[in-house]
């Protein structure tokens, strides 16, 4: 305190107090940093060290030495290039189809008063509850050829013939659907319930109709939501195995499914690390490639 | 070959395997000159029929302690050879992956000298693992649709003019391509030599393509052949017979012929590394034994693999005639060819995944 106050030298003490700040500063930086150094070694033991592992068992061979066979195989065996092309079609439909659903059903539930909201929202997590694999299972009692849904339809009369609804990408959309519907709309409600709804009222008093209030204030500001809701929905599709399995009859083949096939089949686990290793990298890519595209770093940066 | 793979009892009776093997635990650690084993099958109904006519009896007359647990295949075993921490003395396993298991180097080769298998079929062992029980690939059918004249071969099972409906078929190649070459044409006993060639192999999956838009669903497990014909999803398929008998008492209007099926074998193998493989060994000698092997067809309609169960008397004749096998059903049927699997599976296995993709 005394130093500042002596004039004669101040310019050389301004340089030496820009110092000492800027270590201050570096030296918290540390202090914070080493904080969180247990999570980051967290993650380094039990994500970058297995990832790192999975690349390189993808390249040792039956004999343990090093070779490129196991990518090799994806190129030279049509089904892979096939199955890949599935996994990302059955994922990008499933997230679609969840946001035409949950989008206006978050809307819905984001307009009503907090407790009958909270009442709604239950109804929506109820499913969370239910096992997984009861919930497919309970699926194929519903579509298969003598289930319920095509009974009923016959009684009632709306179809003659018993209609494909599962064995097929129908069913296996329509499982994945129901699974993936609250991941998506949890965000997109969270997202909604933050916007300020004096936004709504400005926008009606400078002049915009309902829906061009809605179009131009509200949905923007719901858009974080929807992204992360909507990339969390891809993403776990790209992995899914139990529901395709079950739902999909053997023709929808999903890349988590072969993984298991190779494991059975072959001696290494190279053969399965390696579309382990495509995936990721294959989702990566698309991940960085949407994200310039949409510019998710802008819209979820936004924030409230 | 997994035949018992359906989740939910799978989990079920894993919980009640190591419950037990908890119980068991705390029993034998007092009795330190004890000998035990420990003994990682597949589970479900068809690890409660093991269990019931051979662990439990022979525990019982030798005095070894025996754990069971539950497993899902060789690619545990690997890896647990590969960490060196096997705790497993005996596994369950199908004929077809523990021959490759075997050339791979993760099984004990077997003291034939300490097991006695002179009266076995003479297939039904190898050099890493002694056979277990007998079950067919057979083709299935619904009794609504066709009535009692159903399919009589695997030429009638691609007869979509005569017999229309929807099929089921294999998800992967095992057992996937013997089935069509019989349909075209091929003698039971030349069906592995044309299999021997890459065009074999395709010509196999030519067949299965002319059948593939009546196959409405590629099955994966036993469980879930079983079910199709259980609900009447579809109207015939192919599977293992057990699993058809077990829906068939549980009320499924289904029937399957032996006719052209694929004879084929599970069987028990000890791990590399096995921590107590003496002791294995003596006591897959007593479970190869006539007299547990005839009780294996009370609890599940796979048959024994020692010829000596059907003489001495304690299998029902109505049950015998109706395991695979059974002199009379083992006569009608095609021995699945081991080795074949071990040269071509993975090469056909890539064939079949291009197919079934397509």
């Amino acid at each position: 305190m005394s130093d500042l106050a002596l004039p004669t030298s101040s310019s050389s003490l301004a340089h030496s107090n820009q110092q000492e700040l800027k270590r201050d500063a570096r030296q918290e930086r540390f202090v914070l940093f080493s904080l969180c150094s247990p999570a980051l070694l967290l993650v380094l033991i039990i994500m970058v060290l297995p990832v790192g592992w999975l690349f390189w068992l993808s390249f040792l061979g039956e004999d343990g030495n090093f070779t490129l066979e196991n990518y090799q195989r994806m190129v030279e065996s049509k089904s892979y290039a096939r199955i890949f092309r599935n996994t990302f079609e059955v994922s990008l439909l499933t997230t679609a189809i969840c946001i035409l659903i949950g989008y206006p059903l978050a809307y819905f539930l984001s307009q009503l008063p907090r407790r009958t909201a909270n009442l709604c929202m239950i109804t929506v997590l109820l499913p969370f509850w239910t096992s997984l694999l009861v919930r497919t299972y309970a699926w194929l009692v519903l579509l298969q050829r003598r289930g319920l849904v095509n009974e009923w339809g016959m009684d009632i009369g709306l179809w003659d013939e018993p209609i494909k609804l599962v064995h097929n990408l129908t069913g296996t959309l329509i499982g994945m659907v129901h699974i993936m519907l609250p991941f998506l709309i949890l965000p997109v409600y969270g997202s909604m319930r933050a916007i300020d709804r004096d936004y709504l009222k400005a926008a009606a008093n400078l002049g915009a109709s309902p829906t061009q209030a809605f179009w131009r204030v509200f949905f923007p500001l719901s858009l974080p939501g929807l992204f992360a809701g909507s990339l969390i929905v891809f993403v776990l599709c790209l992995g899914f195995f139990v529901t395709p399995a079950v739902l999909g009859g053997g023709k929808v083949i999903m890349v988590s499914m072969r993984i298991a096939t190779n494991i059975e089949l072959f001696f290494n686990w190279g053969a399965a690390s390696a579309l382990g290793v495509v995936l990721l990298v294959l989702t990566l890519a698309i991940l960085g490639v949407a994200s310039r595209v949409l510019r998710f770093d802008q819209i979820l940066g936004r924030g409230h | 070959m997994g035949k018992d793979k359906s989740f939910s009892s799978r989990s079920r009776a894993g919980i009640a395997v190591a419950a037990m093997a908890l119980a068991a635990g705390g029993f034998v650690s007092g009795a330190t000159a004890q000998e035990k084993v420990t003994i990682a099958s597949w589970g479900g109904s068809y690890q409660d029929a093991q269990s019931k006519a051979l662990f439990q009896p022979a525990e019982k007359a030798t005095g070894i302690a025996v754990t069971e647990e539950t497993y899902g295949g060789m690619s545990d075993v690997r890896l647990k050879v590969k960490a060196g921490a096997m705790t497993w003395d005996i596994v369950a396993s199908g004929s077809g992956s523990a021959a490759r298991a075997g050339a791979e180097g993760l099984l004990e080769p077997l003291d034939y000298e300490v097991i006695d298998v002179s009266n076995f079929y003479p297939t039904l062992k190898m050099k890493y693992c002694v056979g277990g029980d007998v079950f067919s690939t057979v083709f299935a059918w619904n009794t609504e649709t066709y009535g009692e004249n159903g399919p009589q071969s695997w030429a009638d099972f691609w007869d979509v003019e005569k017999f229309p409906g929807k099929r089921a078929y294999r998800g992967k190649v095992a057992g996937a391509l013997e089935p069509a070459l019989m349909a075209d044409g091929v003698p039971m006993d030349k069906v592995y030599e044309v299999l021997s060639t890459e065009e074999g192999i395709e010509r196999a999956l030519n067949k299965i393509r002319e059948l593939k838009p009546h196959i409405a669903v590629w099955w994966s497990s036993g469980a879930q052949h079983a079910q199709l014909m259980k609900d009447g999803e579809v109207d015939m398929t192919t599977g293992w017979n057990g699993r058809f008998d077990v829906a068939i008492n549980d009320g499924a209007k289904a029937a399957y012929s032996f006719n052209q099926a694929l004879l084929d074998y599970d069987c028990f193998a000890i791990p590399k590394g096995a921590p107590n493989k003496d002791t294995a060994m003596k006591f897959l000698a007593e479970i190869s034994k006539a007299e547990y092997q005839a009780n294996l067809p009370k609890y599940i309609t796979y048959g024994p693999t020692n010829k000596l169960a059907y003489e001495i008397g304690k299998i029902d004749k109505a049950v015998a005639e109706k395991l695979p096998s059974h002199p009379d059903n083992a006569k009608l049927q095609l021995p699945v060819d081991i080795e074949w699997y071990g040269k071509f599976e993975q090469k056909a296995s890539a064939m079949y995944q291009d197919l079934v993709t397509e």
